[in-house]
Formats: structure tokens, sequence, C-alpha cells
């Protein structure tokens, strides 16, 4: 949380809440979307993520909670919010019976833009998005990515300020995905706001400023990619020694680390950020111990990921275990060996 | 551009693509033109001799004056076949998820559904047209002045939207296309239970008493009343009474159903 530049809030969403009969799908979930950013709303299946985006794209309704999209309130002026919005679904939103050409004025047309203009922008959408050779041909005949993309493509023709985009490569081969992911990153380079669900680690650490991992219809964690994973148990620093007298001065000095005295290694939980690094090679300075080596582990989001949702199923029943534990990184491990030599 | 300019151009948007979808693929029309035409066919031809004779003592009878009687029941007939595929094109374009698009965008909330009642109520209007056609070849004589062709053609209109609206209503209520193309049905048989093949008069007392207070024996009356000059009476405004009815019954149940929320379901 280091934006000390105030921002201004295309999406604040406060208690969110919503539920289809007894089923909790959204356990009041707060979301602040800054203007000009990628945040990406991650989690597995089930989790909530098409039900917040049908929410906030003014779809269907909620149960509760204050939501202000662009500066309209999303209960109050839907049509305003609508008017600020592309949406482009998980299943292609496109009209199967027309071609993509036809797709694209329709919905030029239904954004009253002048018929020059929106000729004007249906082709050059084509061209961006690489449909023209296939613009006269029906929509049932495209693959699925170019359906993504013209699916995409109809969202932006009335230049919103804010994109939801929902699962935008479920489905996609790795050389879709790639093209999805360009187009993306040059969308946000032309100053929109996009609001993201992914389930791949790789899309959100990739492409958001921000991941709210969201589980069961909680936000269970929330920041930049690189804040998420230094939270992550697990993290922590290598440091290998040239030999037993550095080793035993180290470990002498760092309680919490773990010996191999194999590898002259030990191993001191960190969560990685400079400040921790500082204070470990100060410590290590002041007990004059040479380190021959320094490594830093840091998990990747696939590791938050599995801890976090994984962590939240186990322990359903009591929600102040949801957060992680950071205290012991090594228990997992430790305990793994010791049924092994057991 | 005012609300209302707008409006219109975003029905007039949704009619384009609804036309564009009958010209692409049009097997609907067939079912609008089919039906009629083969019972057109069907009654003159195999039941027509008879049912002419037993038209009654005013008239003299046989296939010639039976065909006369029988077509303005199928062109009513016409418009409720035209409502089976109005309900079947509506539940179909609903499971797609380009109406979720259309439901987040800033658009005239009805255009859609006014798209499906203006392009079928059009194609409709085509099936009557052909349906009318064929009558003249196999020999139906209307005695109408124009100004009574132009009332029958305002009549014809105006049940064809009230119906169109009712089945657009049908085919959102739909949890499937099955389910929609099974709807409407009974509006096909509501012109046999009428005066549309054979007067009421001869009907048992209690079929008589449907045959006579529902909605087809007026537009079947009042239409034979403009076209071969028999007697309208109360008919003309009963008819208009029911079509308006009809039309602001379809429309707000249509606007509901279109704006239900679909996670409340």
């Amino acid at each position: 949380m280091t934006t000390a530049r105030p921002h201004r809030s295309v999406i604040r969403a406060t208690g969110l809440r919503k539920s289809y009969g007894d089923k909790l799908v959204l356990g009041g979930i707060d979301l602040d979307v800054a203007e000009g950013t990628v945040f990406a709303l991650l989690g597995p299946n089930g989790a909530g993520k098409t039900t917040t985006v049908q929410i906030l794209s003014t779809l269907i309704g909620a149960d509760a909670g204050e939501v202000t999209i662009a500066d309209h309130d999303l209960w109050t002026q839907p049509d305003a919010v609508r008017a600020a919005i592309g949406v482009t679904g998980q299943f292609s939103a496109v009209d199967n019976l027309l071609n993509g050409e036809e797709n694209l004025q329709l919905m030029a047309d239904l954004h009253h833009l002048p018929r020059a203009e929106g000729r004007r922008r249906v082709a050059d959408l084509l061209e961006r998005f690489d449909i023209v050779e296939a613009a006269r041909k029906p929509v049932v005949t495209y693959s699925g990515g170019m359906r993504r993309r013209l699916d995409l493509a109809m969202g932006l023709v009335g230049d919103p300020q804010l994109i939801f985009l929902d699962e935008p490569t479920t489905g996609l081969d790795p050389r879709s995905r790639r093209g999805m992911w360009d187009i993306i990153r040059e969308l946000v380079a032309g100053g929109v706001t996009i609001f993201l669900t992914t389930q791949y680690l790789e899309e959100a650490d990739l492409l958001a400023d921000r991941v709210a991992l969201l589980d069961d219809g909680r936000v269970v964690a929330e920041g930049t990619p690189a804040e998420l994973k230094r939270r992550m148990p697990g993290g922590h620093v290598s440091l290998r020694f040239a030999d037993d007298l550095q080793l035993d001065r180290a470990a002498r000095s760092l309680d919490d680390a773990r010996r191999d005295d194999e590898a002259l290694t030990l191993d001191v939980p960190s969560d990685g950020s400079v400040k921790s690094l500082r204070a470990l090679l100060d410590q290590l300075d002041r007990a004059a111990v040479e380190v021959d080596d320094l490594q830093i582990h840091t998990p990747d989001l696939d590791d938050v990921f599995l801890a976090l949702t994984g962590q939240r199923t186990r322990s359903a029943t009591d929600p102040s275990t949801t957060e992680p534990s950071t205290t012991d990184p090594f228990t997992t491990d430790s305990s793994d060996i010791e049924e092994t030599v057991r | 551009m005012s609300t209302l300019t707008y409006a219109l151009a975003d029905s007039r948007t949704m009619l384009r693509r609804n036309l564009k979808h009958m010209v692409r693929y049009p097997t609907l029309i067939l079912f609008v033109i089919g039906i009629p035409v083969v019972l057109l066919l069907l009654f003159v031809y195999v039941f027509g001799g008879a049912l002419g004779a037993g038209l009654g003592p005013t008239m003299s009878g046989g296939r010639t004056e039976y065909l006369n009687y029988l077509v303005p029941g199928i062109l009513v007939l016409t418009v409720a076949g035209g409502g089976q595929g109005t309900s079947i094109s509506v539940a179909m374009d609903m499971s797609e998820n380009i109406i979720a698009r259309f439901k987040t965008m800033s658009i005239r909330r009805d255009a859609v559904l006014i798209g499906h009642v203006v392009g079928t109520a059009l194609q409709t209007m085509i099936g009557m047209a052909v349906v009318l056609v064929v009558a003249l070849l196999l020999g139906f004589r209307p005695d109408a002045n124009p100004a009574e062709w132009v009332a029958a053609a305002g009549l014809l209109t105006l049940i064809t939207v009230a119906l169109t609206w009712l089945c657009v209503a049908a085919g959102l209520w739909a949890k499937s296309v099955e389910t929609a193309s099974n709807i409407p049905m009974p509006l096909l048989l509501l012109p046999f239970l009428g005066s549309g093949f054979a007067p009421t008069d001869q009907m048992p007392t209690a079929v008589r008493w449907f045959a006579e207070h529902q909605p087809f024996t007026p537009f079947t009356e009042t239409l034979r009343g403009l076209l071969l000059g028999t007697g309208i009476g109360s008919d003309g405004i009963v008819s208009v009474a029911w079509s308006v009815g009809i039309i602001l019954f379809g429309y707000f149940s249509a606007r509901s159903l279109y704006d239900r929320d679909p996670s409340a379901a």
C-alpha cells in the first residue's frame, strides 16, 4: 500500500452480499479499483467471480452493499453505469447469426455513433483485433480465440472507461491466451481501467496491479502480486556458509533458522522484503559471520492461492484461521520429513 | 437526441437485427405460410363440399361458398401460426449470451422486444399476403371496397401485434425452446373453436358459449364482414377491445419477464 498519490476509484464496493436461495455466493466483499489500473479477482471455480462481475455490470441485483462505478450509484443510476462500462463475458456474447462486422456495427448503432464514425470504429477494431479476413463470415465459423477477440472488440465500440473481463482466456490455447494478454496490456496503456477475473495465477501475476483472492464468496487476501507473495508462508532466505564454524556462529545468533549441516546452509524465515533482508544482514554482521551465498525464496502466486484457498476449505468452521500463519514456515516441511522417517 | 429518438433508434437497430436473422434463417416463415395454406387446401378440397352444404339455409352451399366463408378464418389462423414462430425465436434469442450484453448496455430496455414484435409482425403480414394470393387463385371472391380493404388490413395488423406481444411474453416465460414452441399451440386451436371454420350456431351449447366469447370469433366475424359484407355489429368494437387488452397484457408481461433478475429465478 505504497500508493501515496490519491487515486480516483472507478469501482468502490462495500459489503457486497449475494445469496441464491440458501446458498451464500458473496459474503460481503469490499473492492476498490483505481482508475487506469488492472484489478484481478482471482479464485477457483464457484468462488463468486462471475457473480461479482454480473452484479457490477448491472446484470443482476445484490442483497446488500453499496457500489459506486465511475461516480454513479449502481442501484439508482444503472444506465449511467452502463454507459461507462464494456463487458466481455466468460462465454462469448456475440450474435451467432450475424457476421463479425455486423456484430460490431450493431454495437456502433446501439451506442448511437454517427454513421461515418461508427463505420470508422468498426473498421479500426476489425483491424486491431485481426478479424479483417473473417469480417464477412458468420460468427459460428470462428475459432474460440477469434470469437473471444470479437467479443472483446464489441465491448470496446462504445469507448468504455471501465472494462469487465470475465475469465477472458479460459478455454483458449496458449497462443491465443498470449494474444489476449497483449491486447489487455494495450488497453491499459490507453488509459482504460480493467476489472479482470481469472483462475490463472500467471495471468493475474502478469497483468494485474492489484489482486484480490476470492474464495467461497470472501476476499481472503488483497494486494499487489508482490505483496501477496511476501505474505505467503514458506518464504525464506537461504544462507550458505564456507565452513562449520561460520554456520555454528550464524545458527547461534538466529534462533528460528533451520540448519542443514551437510549442505552448510541455514534457512531463515523471511518475507523477502528489503527491510527484513537488511535486518538479517545487520544481525549477521554483528555476529561477524561471513556469508558465502544468499538466496531469496519467494513463493509464487500459486503457493499463495493454494495455501489461502485450501486453508479456507479445511477450516471452514473457524474463520479466524483464514489468515495464513507466518510464524512457522517449516511446519509442513518438517512434518513431511518426520512421516517419511518413521 | 431526445430519449424518444434514442428509443426509436434502438428499436430500429434491433428490428434490423431481427430482419437479418429472418432473411438468413427463413425457416419460420415457412411455418407462417405452410400451415394456413395446407389447411386452406384441405378444408376446401377435402371437406369443402360437405361443409359448404352445411353452412345454413341462407347460403347456396358448395365448395366456392365455403372457400369464401373459410378465408377470413384462415387469415386469422395465420396470425396464430406466426405466434408460435415468435415464441420459438424469442426463446432461442434469450438463450444467447448476447442478450446479457444488451442488458449491460445503455440502450432502450424494451428495444430487443420491440425488434422481435415488429420483425415477426412484418413476417406474419407477408405470410398473410401470400395466403391471400393463394386463396384468390383458388377462387376466393371478396366484395370489399378500398376503405374496407384498408380497415381489414388495419384489423389484421392490430390482431397480429396483439398476438405477437402475447407470444413474445410466452417465449420469455418459457424455460426452454421446446416449451416455447408448445405454449402458443392453443392459439392455433382457437380459430377452430370459433367461427373460423363453421358457424357457431350449430355447435353444442357449452362449445357455442365458449366460441362466442373468445376473441377469435369477433376477429373472424369482423374480417368476414369487411371482406364479404356480412354483418359486423358489435364485433368490430369487441375485436379492437380484445386486441388492445391483449397488447397491454402482453407488453407488460413481456417487460417484467425481460426485466426480471435472472439470479432471482
